[in-house]
């Protein structure tokens, strides 16, 4: 939506509830659902996006809403200065809870806050602070000068364009440095963690933008309602906005908002119907909630709104001429020999297995060395540890004169070491260039802030050029803004080399890239790499084409049973009876 | 506090903290089995509670009709995924007709403790592997947050059919009998032995069941490497079936356990579930004997904190967790990788 | 007694499988060797039913459609997965007994002893946990797992993984051994001079397609099984040595 699509929306919020023919009835339920459309927001970020869960966010929310309630009612504060305090003290409370389980699997997290959000509930209940069960009443409306935002057709423009502005500021933290770094966790954390994004502080981003949305939507909900209680800020309602947002489709914002509509009308509508269909009052809605749920997920697990809206690639504009991101002085080979990775005595065991044992090569800098063997050789376990994924069990790697033990891969990532992946590790839904801007992720700096304020546009345009840059340079230009996983398989590769380029690397290490080529895409391929190698970088490459790696490679390092068997130039290794044999097995 | 009443905390918490171990070994069973992280628990000990009280009563209990219903609806899954066979049918819509008619039969007979407690079994229990068929069969490649949340949406049903079925008033049975013995000065009420006894028998039962028969063999093993049970021929769902069957039955019968010591509402079942899962959680999901210890654990603390801040005797048993998950994340390293 | 036709499979660009067709005999051992991503496991699985794929696998007589891995279990094939698979917490004996799940109950089930008797090693370990074996020793576990299933197909995917040449030679000559009991074998492999010494008929799988068929001495003497190994460059003398 251009600027002027976000003013007219807003007007209309102001506007459309004094349409003469809507029953006041019907603004009311709009408000509520409003309300919870911020909620569900939250979790478009945290569930559809970052992949979490949490069963919480009415909590949040409570502490939203209680935040403002005492401090309008006993202090006296004016609810717009409290609406600052609301959202730092469910921020704040997210990120503590965040700090505990993030680093768990997923499901920590959901089980944390099914626990946490029991245990909230009775805090509320219990502490006179709170109020207990009665809860604290008499908050003041929201007010501009005497206009004091009592009737719910004044309070309809307050929460809507409260939803406007929830729906901005998760647009653009998504769109950006850090919200791709969220984005990136669907990849899986080792590629986001092989790109420089810190996947710990990825996680917990998500996780308190959720939790400061749903307590906006808890100092709307307290200053509208006037009162607050524990009942709404319970474990049921936190599952009623976990439904919304699975029903109406986890990873769209404007499913958020199909799902909050509907959950909040279906309620309204059961709550009616059902006690008098059984002759009995009682929250028999949860029974329909409930099978609605699982129905969900087993035959519409991307919910309503992908059925509804067909996603077309949306074209990204890219600033040519955005200054250019500064660029990485690339050892010269003719100095030092070149070297850029020094590899002594690497070995890594699983359990009582030896992977990689006293493994020791080197790699300079404009020079191409390949990495071959038989299966389960130790190849791919070498690249895992020289990219910081797994920690090696004794050896040493120095990379630029510096050793890396014990460094994270983000760590190594930063000093200029860029791979790709066996299994390709995109994100799928993301379209091709934000896949390759990951790869420039420890080139920008904006943090979440400036997204959300949209001070990082010069940076994200500058991203954004390299980006497709590299994405030319592979010859993947006019795939720029499809989908990622639209592209054919060996395509997928290609891509993955794009955003090692991306991150401006010293060293490139390939594993397969040639894997699913066409002959002449090989034949592209291998003139990047070469490319590549005269200017400098350093290339360890796995591969199991043997044309082209023998064509190709300046040296070939081979691995049997995770030690090296032989190293040379392709034709003497070629020629080598061990290796040979060890492809082979022994002549008979 | 002087020591009679710390003993008879202790005695309070022992009692609790066997119930809260019986559910918690079902949940790390079905866990480790199926993945799913089964909420729903709470909601059996509160049907098995109620079952019994009914019956006790010489009522014929709601939840019958209920296990005919997803009886048949278990069926017609079976029938949408084309996967009828003779057994199917005779386990989703022979065997609750059956149960319906002894319990029609049975119940103002008032037939005594024994046979109460085992058609409670027979009532509550096969609706476990019934809500697999109809809500988790489907799912079974899903990650393990769908399957939760999935979880989540079987307890909300469970919760509100329970008030269908049950009605909103609480019930209390009698107690099952058994001449109450003293430890000194502290008096052991009979039911508290009954608990206590039937706990420790069920759990050498499941470890026998685990370590010498091939059924439990085959559980353990799609627990450790699910591919290489289908290797050897022991079907998902098949494990699955099972699995929810022993943690309905555990459900149920901690319901038949706790149903003379408290009034049981439709809805008491969640919390008592939680802390089972509670104590899981803090056993690390995945072994026996630690569950049971944490679960123990978890009894003494709820006791004592319902002495000092009866209150907040919740929100200490809840947040208990906190320094577990953060322990168990400094120990951890980085995030792991979901699946 | 299994029958593939047209066999596609779309995979992760490495080891993707396309249109494969071959058979495999009661009492045979057929071989498949190729190099690395070769798409050779790939084959296993989708045979096994453990990846989906396009086109027929008739087992014997039977058109296994899309039915599940334990069904294919029932019918009376095994696989031995290039990862083992092993139930790594649970004892040796336990794993084998596992493996005798399909024939449950039966009196003329394969025991124990009929496995340590072609494993002797296993009979040693029997009650130390899967998890602690050394590498050759799992191989010889899950065989012995996959044997107490007693299959009329079993299927070894790259039994020579990782394996020293003097286990290799133990493991080639056990899976010789096998076929006199009528058992039929389909054995993928990357060692192609181990496998096609035991082999019957062997087949020649490069990028995902079967490239050269037959007589497993014939294939043995070809010499493009080096270059397709190797790369083309090789020089004729080296081929010859």
């Amino acid at each position: 939506m251009r600027r002027f699509g976000w003013v007219g929306a807003a007007a209309l919020a102001v506007a459309l509830p004094w349409l003469p023919f809507l029953p006041p009835f019907w603004i009311t339920l709009a408000n509520y659902i409003g309300i919870a459309s911020v909620v569900a927001i939250g979790l478009v970020v945290l569930t559809g996006v970052g992949g979490m869960t949490s069963f919480g966010q009415a909590s949040f929310m409570g502490f939203g809403a209680y935040t403002t309630a005492i401090l309008s009612t006993q202090w006296g504060i004016s609810p717009w200065l409290t609406l600052p305090a609301s959202l730092a003290v469910a921020g704040i409370a997210a990120w503590l809870i965040g700090q505990v389980t993030l680093r768990l699997s997923g499901h920590y997290l959901a089980v944390g806050t099914i626990a946490w959000s029991v245990a909230l509930y009775y805090t509320f209940a219990n502490l006179d602070f709170f109020g207990r069960n009665d809860g604290i009443s008499g908050i003041p409306p929201l007010a501009i000068g005497g206009f004091r935002f009592i009737d719910p057709r004044a309070t309809f423009a307050v929460v809507w364009i409260g939803v406007l502005a929830s729906v901005l500021a998760t647009r653009n933290l998504l769109d950006s440095r850090a919200g791709r770094a969220i984005r990136a966790l669907s990849g899986g954390s080792v590629a986001a963690a092989s790109f420089g994004v810190n996947t710990a502080r990825a996680r917990s981003l998500a996780f308190v933008h959720a939790a400061v949305l749903a307590g906006f939507a808890g100092w709307l909900y307290a200053h509208m309602q006037r009162s607050v209680n524990p009942t709404p800020f319970g474990l049921n309602a936190s599952i009623e906005y976990l439904l919304m947002a699975v029903v109406g489709g986890a990873a769209h914002i404007p499913g958020a908002i199909i799902g909050a509509a509907l959950v909040t009308v279906v309620n309204d509508q059961l709550q009616d119907l059902l006690p008098r269909l059984l002759g009995q009052s009682g929250n028999f809605e949860t029974i329909v909630f409930g099978i609605v749920l699982v129905a969900t997920l087993q035959a519409a697990p991307r919910g309503i709104w992908p059925l509804l809206a067909r996603a077309r690639p949306r074209h990204r504009d890219i600033q040519p001429d955005a200054p250019p991101l500064p660029h990485r002085a690339l050892p010269t080979p003719n100095l030092t020999g070149g070297e850029v990775l020094d590899v002594r005595g690497l070995s890594k065991n699983f359990g009582g297995l030896a992977a990689v044992s006293d493994l020791g090569f080197t790699l300079a800098s404009g020079e191409i060395v390949g990495l071959i063997g038989p299966n389960g050789a130790g190849k791919s376990t070498t690249f895992n540890l020289l990219t910081g994924v797994a920690e090696p069990s004794g050896g040493e790697i120095r990379f630029l004169g510096r050793s890396l033990a014990g460094l994270p891969a983000r760590a190594i990532a930063r000093l200029g070491i860029a791979r790709s992946f066996q299994h390709v590790k995109l994100v799928p839904a993301m379209p091709v260039i934000e896949n390759v801007a990951i790869g420039a992720h420890l080139r920008g700096h904006a943090g979440a802030i400036a997204a959300l304020l949209r001070l990082d546009r010069a940076e994200e345009a500058r991203l954004f050029a390299e980006s497709a840059r590299q994405l030319a340079r592979v010859g993947l230009a006019e795939h720029a803004d499809r989908p990622a996983t639209e592209l054919a398989l060996g395509q997928q590769r290609i891509v993955e080399i794009a955003r090692a380029l991306a991150l401006d690397p010293v060293a490139l290490l390939l594993d397969e890239p040639a894997a699913g080529l066409r002959h002449a895409e090989k034949q592209a391929l291998a003139t990047l790499l070469r490319q590549l190698r005269a200017d400098g970088v350093a290339v360890l490459l796995v591969e199991h084409d043997m044309d082209f790696v023998m064509t190709l490679a300046d040296r070939l390092v081979v691995m049997d049973f995770g030690t090296r068997l032989a190293e040379g130039r392709p034709h003497d290794v070629r020629e080598n009876p061990a290796v040979i044999e060890a492809y082979l097995g022994a002549p008979g | 506090m002087d020591s009679t009443i710390g003993l008879i905390l202790v005695q309070d918490g022992v009692i609790n903290g066997a119930i809260y171990a019986l559910l918690a070994l079902s949940l790390v069973l079905v866990f480790t089995v199926t993945r799913v992280i089964f909420i729903p628990q709470g909601e059996f000990v509160a049907y098995g509670a109620l079952t019994y009280a009914a019956l006790d009563n010489g009522q014929l209990p709601g939840s019958v009709w209920l296990l005919c219903g997803l009886g048949v609806a278990a069926a017609l899954a079976g029938l949408w995924r084309r996967q009828v066979s003779a057994r199917l049918l005779a386990l989703t819509l022979a065997l609750p007709a059956l149960v319906l008619a002894v319990a029609i039969w049975a119940a103002p007979r008032r037939l005594g403790v024994a046979f109460d407690a085992a058609l409670t079994l027979a009532i509550v229990a096969p609706m476990a592997p019934y809500l697999y068929r109809i809500g988790f069969q489907p799912l079974a490649e899903a990650s393990v947050l769908v399957l939760l949340i999935a979880a989540v949406g079987v307890h909300l049903a469970m919760v509100g059919l329970g008030l269908v079925f049950f009605g909103p008033e609480g019930w209390r049975a009698t107690a099952l009998p058994a001449p109450s013995l003293a430890l000194g000065d502290l008096p052991v009420p009979g039911q508290a032995l009954w608990i206590v006894g039937l706990a420790i028998a069920l759990m050498l039962a499941l470890f026998a069941f685990f370590e010498l028969t091939l059924f439990g063999r085959a559980l353990r093993a799609t627990a450790v490497n699910r591919l290489g049970a289908r290797l050897v021929g022991i079907g998902t769902a098949q494990s699955g079936l099972i699995a929810f069957a022993i943690a309905g039955a555990i459900g149920a019968l901690s319901g038949i356990l706790i149903a003379p010591l408290t009034t049981v509402y439709y809805d008491s079942g969640f919390l008592v579930g939680l802390k089972g899962f509670t104590a899981a959680i803090i056993g690390g999901m995945a072994a026996y004997p630690p569950a049971v210890l944490a679960a123990l654990a978890v009894g003494l603390l709820e006791s004592f904190a319902s002495f000092w801040a009866s209150a907040f005797k919740e929100v200490i048993v809840f947040t208990a967790i906190i320094p577990v998950l953060l322990w168990r994340s400094l120990r951890h390293g980085p995030a792991e990788e979901e699946e | 007694m299994l029958e593939v036709a047209n066999l596609s499979v779309a995979y992760g660009g490495i080891g993707a499988v396309h249109d494969v067709s071959f058979r495999v005999a009661p009492g045979r051992i057929v071989t498949i060797i190729g190099p690395n991503g070769a798409g050779k496991s790939t084959l296993l699985n989708a045979i096994m039913g453990v990846l989906p794929g396009r086109g027929t696998v008739r087992f014997q007589g039977t058109d296994l459609g899309a039915r599940p891995i334990e069904d294919r279990v029932r019918a009376g094939m095994s696989l031995v997965p290039e990862k083992r698979e092993l139930f790594g917490t649970m004892t040796v004996q336990d794993n084998l007994r596992l493996g005798g799940f399909r024939l449950r109950g039966q009196p003329d089930a394969p025991s124990l002893d009929t496995i340590y008797a072609l494993f002797p090693r296993l009979a040693e370990r029997s009650r130390q946990r899967a998890g602690t074996l050394s590498g050759g020793e799992r191989q010889m576990l899950a065989m012995g797992r996959a044997l107490m299933a007693r299959p009329s197909l079993l299927m070894l995917d790259e039994p020579s993984l990782g394996l020293a040449p003097r286990i290799v030679q133990d493991i080639f000559a056990t899976i010789a051994r096998l076929r006199e009991t009528g058992t039929a074998i389909l054995l993928v492999e990357q060692n192609a001079r181990a496998a096609l010494r035991i082999a019957d008929e062997g087949h020649v799988l490069e990028m995902g397609a079967i490239t050269l068929s037959g007589d497993s001495a014939a294939l043995e003497a070809d010499g493009r099984i080096v270059e397709m190994y190797l790369g083309q460059g090789r020089s004729k003398e080296a081929l010859l040595s």
